[in-house]
């Protein structure tokens, strides 16, 4: 994995494929989902992603919108590599996405082809956009926890 | 004679821009670099003659309330106006929020009109949503071209006798069509309605005479033409200031007040600038619109169109570059590079050492008639050179979707 890491070829290919053909890029009408809308006030951003989440685990996450390469592609990254883990696994992948934007150390297996962006956070003006879909998803697992303690209270 | 070479001389940003890291500021609609005079009267007004105008009783004072006004007559000159129709603002989205408070908010009823076009900025439509939503009046649009430009057509189809206010842009900050504002100005008086234009991105670029063109309002900015930030003017036909109410009240405004909350404000401009002004702002306004006098407006406008046919003509050669504005007169060219989002192209471009603007650029409502979300602008001023061009033409040609995401490998 670590040879992936030097190996620009590779990385761009993975971010091309995720925005030229973003997976789980269609929205559900089902009112199972979590949806939360991403608009960026200093760019053009603009994205919704929903998730469904079912006895502790990531169901299914999906997005949709108007967005650059690399919100596309990261965000298009983040539902495959969230979907079906466990909201724990789930946290912990994303815990692991931030350290890498903030060019700490991470778990270079653990997070795939979202390696692509590991030298995103050299360029401070797209840290955002590295990180629009999957601040989304912080918020409806936060969302989905606090209606979950709400019922088992 | 224009010399873009020795105009270039008199701005210290070229002189401050490393030659190993080479910048092609192609965002003037944005702003626009300072001459050295701008800078000068920025800071002479901070070293020599730091007090308040209109005040003290002291010579100071005095002189620098004598120079302050004396900024007041030179706008009024270069825009043909008398200089009791020119209030300083704090730039063009104060002034144009100044006629919809001051004038729309009084004097629009339940049912009138607000005839505008949906290639407005945000700072000349939004506080016509607003005046519309607290007078009840309702906002409609003049149909634009297939390109997006307002012809006098159009704009006779559109007028009708509820339209009381006609809000639109000289040259509008997405497409750079001239507006045929003299004929639109006669065509509004002949149904007793009023125009406010937005005169931020012409004031700059071409010459201005409100005089000739019998328009009611005029709202522009000084950064936008060599001058300082934070300031700017409102022209306003001096019965129109007059009937209309200032947007704040304050020191300055008014000429006497008593215990009973009577008011008596001062005659316009002086009744809209209460508070002490941005002083230095004024000073290096006068030394920016005098900068431009100095090149001449027409030379100006003459040398930007040359510019700007000769970079349309390169970029229509290269099939990957869509270009919405082919035809507009002036510096703006809007265009996408096919396949790329804007803002990956633009920062590609500006790793380059390009300086262009991709979004939507507070156009929101524009982008219907474009069918895209957001643009790459470009544009240019009479500062920038042919071989500017050439060079925002090479990196235009090289742009690749590989290459913009190989920036962040």
């Amino acid at each position: 994995m670590n040879d992936l890491l030097n190996n620009p070829m590779i990385l761009r290919q993975i971010i091309m494929d995720h925005y030229e053909y973003p997976h789980n890029h269609k929205l559900s009408d089902d009112p199972a989902y979590g949806s939360v809308h991403m608009a960026s006030e200093s760019c053009i951003d603009d994205i919704t992603v929903q998730a469904l989440f079912k006895e502790g685990k990531v169901a299914d996450v999906r997005f949709d919108g108007v967005a650059c390469t690399i919100s596309t592609a990261s965000t298009s990254i983040m539902t495959e590599l969230l979907i079906g883990k466990t909201l724990d696994e789930a946290k912990r992948i994303i815990d692991h996405y931030n350290k890498m934007i903030n060019m700490e150390a991470f778990d270079v297996e653990m997070l795939e082809e979202a390696v692509a962006f590991h030298n995103v956070g050299k360029q401070a003006n797209r840290i955002k956009c590295a990180t629009i879909g999957w601040k989304a998803i912080i918020q409806l697992i936060e969302e989905s926890e606090a209606k979950h303690d709400e019922t088992t209270r | 004679m224009f010399d873009v070479n020795k105009i270039r001389n008199d701005f210290p940003m070229f002189d401050k821009i490393d030659p190993a890291k080479p910048l092609v500021y192609f965002d003037n609609a944005a702003t626009t670099f300072k001459p050295r005079s701008v800078v000068d009267a920025v800071t002479r007004y901070y070293t020599t003659s730091s007090v308040n105008i209109h005040r003290g009783d002291y010579e100071l004072s005095y002189q620098v309330s004598e120079e302050y006004e004396q900024a007041r007559k030179t706008l009024a000159n270069f825009i043909n106006s008398d200089e009791r129709e020119v209030v300083f603002t704090s730039g063009a989205s104060a002034s144009l929020n100044l006629v919809a408070y001051g004038y729309g908010q009084k004097f629009l009823k339940p049912g009138d009109v607000i005839l505008s076009s949906e290639a407005e900025h945000a700072s000349n439509i939004l506080p016509w949503f607003k005046a519309a939503e607290e007078t009840g009046a309702v906002v409609e649009y003049i149909k634009l071209t297939e390109e997006g430009e307002l012809t006098v057509e159009n704009f006779r189809a559109a007028m009708h006798d509820k339209v009381k206010v006609v809000a639109v842009a000289h040259i509008t900050n997405v497409l750079g069509f001239i507006a045929p504002i003299k004929e639109m100005a006669k065509i509004t008086h002949e149904y007793g309605a009023v125009i406010s234009v937005d005169g931020a991105q012409s004031v700059p670029h071409i010459p201005t005479d409100v005089k000739d063109w019998d328009i009611d309002f005029l709202s522009f900015s000084a950064h936008k033409m060599c001058g300082p930030t934070g300031v700017g003017v409102l022209f306003g036909k001096f019965h129109l200031l007059q009937a209309m109410d200032p947007f704040m009240l304050g020191g300055g405004s008014n000429a006497r007040f008593d215990i009973c909350g009577n008011i008596l404000l001062k005659n316009p401009p002086f009744k809209f600038e209460a508070g002490t002004p941005a002083i230095e702002a004024v000073l290096g306004f006068k030394a920016a619109t005098e900068y431009l006098l100095s090149v001449g407006m027409q030379a100006i406008e003459d040398y930007e169109h040359g510019l700007r046919v000769y970079l349309v003509e390169e970029l229509s050669k290269l099939p990957h570059i869509h270009i919405y504005n082919p035809h507009a007169a002036t510096g703006i060219v809007t265009f996408n590079v096919k396949e790329i989002f804007a803002q990956d192209a633009a920062m590609y471009m500006s790793s380059k050492g390009i300086a262009v603007r991709s979004g939507n650029h507070c156009a929101k409502i524009l982008l219907d008639l474009l069918e895209t979300s957001e643009t790459i602008r470009s544009s240019v001023y009479f500062y920038n050179t042919k071989e500017e061009v050439d060079r925002f033409i090479e990196v235009c040609k090289e742009v690749t979707l590989e290459k913009c995401i190989d920036l962040y490998l």
